[in-house]
């Protein structure tokens, strides 16, 4: 078994869905350690599998082979200890900014704070996240990259034992991504969370991780190499472009993903 | 240049208006010209010819509508009465709204409240059982097997085909009319409310199940709210329709109520009573479907955005 300080444990994960075309098998054998505080990216090629990873962790799908385990409990379902940032920031059009991390606080901390902490604690994830001058804004009214400010602001506040980043900056345009990245990479050195974040992006693993996950491609996906990010925080991103260990972690990702090019797409 | 051409467009304006005020459409056509100068102006300009537009044209239609109808009755028709005998019959009739004579003889406002009350009624009774039932066929595919085929045979029939059914189980023509309404109002909110449970996205469910809400707070703080929308096309579709249903049901059923009051009319061969009371008709779908506008204005969270 593994190591005793695993805050998360994927053990011998596997997912096979029933399609209609009949059994496919999605993941085999996953097997992963994620210890506390620590920043896990997990990158992959389309369709290797790599959100259906995420998935099993967050409890919104449960495995055919094995489990997870955060803390040595089996993960039977989704939980606000295991948050989720989505990627299409998923905020509820009918709540303003506010009401849709009050939500969350309201659910989490019913009976742990009364009203006026729910509220201080609200506000106080908005700020973190910047987002304080938008609380009674709708979603509709606020751009995307504010709306995923939002969305990790809704799951901070449930005080996850693991962040989960489900490529939460894909749908952004790059100057909104960098900006973003930013901000995760400070709330990380602040609250110092776990957190694992799927990404497609190799520049944005090497940035935020301390280890990247890389995946194969399906069917019966697994982890490929692991590549540990020995950069020290905190990063600034101008600063690493002629960073040795910066280069390293970034051409080994590129060497992966290219060796694992799929070929039909090619 | 430009300001040369200014000042003449400034003089042929100033000239024209002296001398002939009649010609105000040749310099205001030139004033479009200059508009990027004096947006002031184009502004007052815009204001006024929206105001004819909403104003005048449909005065010109009402307009030709007399017209037409003053010519059929005074050559084809003669039998029809003529604009100042429903004018007349208006005037009468707007006089005295709320006098009672009699349970069978009252003014045309309490006609009108009759109607209302029991397209009321019957369109409450239509929410508390069709929404509750669309969520069902909504979120329970066993429940829209079972269900929605019965519903696709019932809908296309007219709820006035329910009248005889309603008189038999209530004997009464007041419950008759309410039950009639019900079969009317129930389809929309049943088929809307199914339709916007289907369209709720599955994020929301995620978010729903990551915070692990029970039953209750699904329901009250993802079904409902994320529902209203199309509930609300369900509820704005049948009070409409129901306004519609109702005149008919009381030419059926009698007593006291706007579509009886036509049907009473008729009976008493006064047609310009039966004219105001279309006219009548029409202006309170009209006030419903504002009252509807306004409701979905306050609580339909797409037409918030922007």
């Amino acid at each position: 078994m593994s190591d005793h300080q695993a805050l998360l444990h994927v053990s011998k994960l596997g997912k096979t869905f029933n399609t209609r075309s009949g059994a496919f098998e999605a993941l085999r054998d996953v097997e992963l350690s994620i210890r506390k505080g620590e920043f896990i990216s997990i990158i992959g090629h389309s369709g290797c599998g790599k959100s259906t990873l995420l998935n099993l962790i967050a409890g919104l799908d449960s495995p055919t082979l094995g489990g997870v385990f955060l803390e040595g409990d089996l993960v039977l379902g989704p939980g606000p200890e295991r948050a989720v940032v989505f990627q299409n920031h998923s905020l509820l059009p009918w709540l303003t900014v506010y009401g849709n991390v009050r939500l969350a606080v309201d659910k989490v901390f019913s009976k742990k704070k009364n009203t006026a902490e729910r509220d201080e604690w609200t506000r106080e994830m908005l700020a973190l996240v910047n987002m304080g001058h938008a609380a009674d804004k709708r979603p509709s009214e606020i751009s995307g990259g504010m709306k995923q400010r939002v969305g990790i602001a809704r799951a901070l506040a449930m005080e996850p034992k693991v962040l989960l980043l489900d490529e939460p900056f894909g749908a952004l345009d790059a100057l909104t991504r960098a900006q973003l990245q930013d901000s995760v990479m400070d709330i990380h050195a602040r609250l110092g969370n776990t957190v694992v974040m799927i990404t497609h992006d190799v520049d944005e693993a090497v940035l935020l991780s301390d280890r990247i996950v890389m995946m194969n491609n399906g069917p019966a996906a697994g982890i490929g190499l692991i590549h540990d990010v020995n950069l020290l925080r905190p990063r600034r991103r101008l600063e690493l472009g002629e960073n040795s260990d910066y280069l390293a972690a970034r051409s080994a990702v590129l060497r992966f993903l290219n060796e694992h090019r799929i070929e039909k797409a090619a | 240049m430009k300001s040369a051409a200014l000042t003449l467009v400034d003089s042929v304006e100033d000239t024209s208006v002296k001398a002939e005020p009649v010609a105000v459409p040749s310099p205001s056509l030139k004033n479009d010209a200059s508009t990027g100068v004096s947006p002031g102006m184009s502004e007052a300009r815009q204001r006024v010819e929206t105001l004819l537009r909403i104003v005048l044209l449909p005065a010109v239609t009402f307009g030709l509508v007399l017209l037409g109808w003053t010519i059929m009755q005074q050559t084809l028709v003669p039998s029809f009465p003529d604009v100042p005998a429903v004018w007349n019959k208006a005037v009468e009739v707007f006089s005295d709204p709320f006098y009672v004579y009699g349970p069978n003889d009252m003014g045309i406002a309490w006609q009108v409240m009759y109607s209302l009350g029991r397209v009321l009624a019957g369109f409450l009774l239509a929410m508390a059982v069709g929404i509750p039932a669309g969520f069902l066929i909504g979120a329970n595919k066993t429940f829209e097997r079972a269900w929605l085929p019965l519903i696709s045979i019932l809908r296309p029939v007219s709820p006035l085909a329910w009248l005889p059914i309603g008189l038999l189980i209530f004997r009464a023509v007041d419950p008759s009319a309410i039950f009639v309404i019900f079969i009317t109002s129930i389809w929309p909110m049943i088929l809307n409310t199914a339709a916007g449970v289907k369209a709720i996205p599955q994020d929301y469910l995620n978010v729903a199940r990551v915070l692990n809400f029970n039953r209750y707070e699904m329901v009250t703080r993802i079904y409902v709210p994320s529902t209203l929308p199309y509930m609300l096309t369900g509820m704005q579709l049948s009070l409409s329709t129901a306004w519609m249903v109702i005149v008919a049901a009381e030419m059926l059923t009698g007593g006291i109520g706007i579509g009886f009051y036509i049907w009473d009319e008729w009976n008493n061969l006064s047609v310009p009573s039966i004219i105001v009371a279309i006219v009548i008709i029409g202006g309170v779908g009209i006030a419903l479907e504002a009252v509807m506008n306004a409701v979905r204005r306050r609580y339909d969270y797409t037409l918030q955005e922007g």
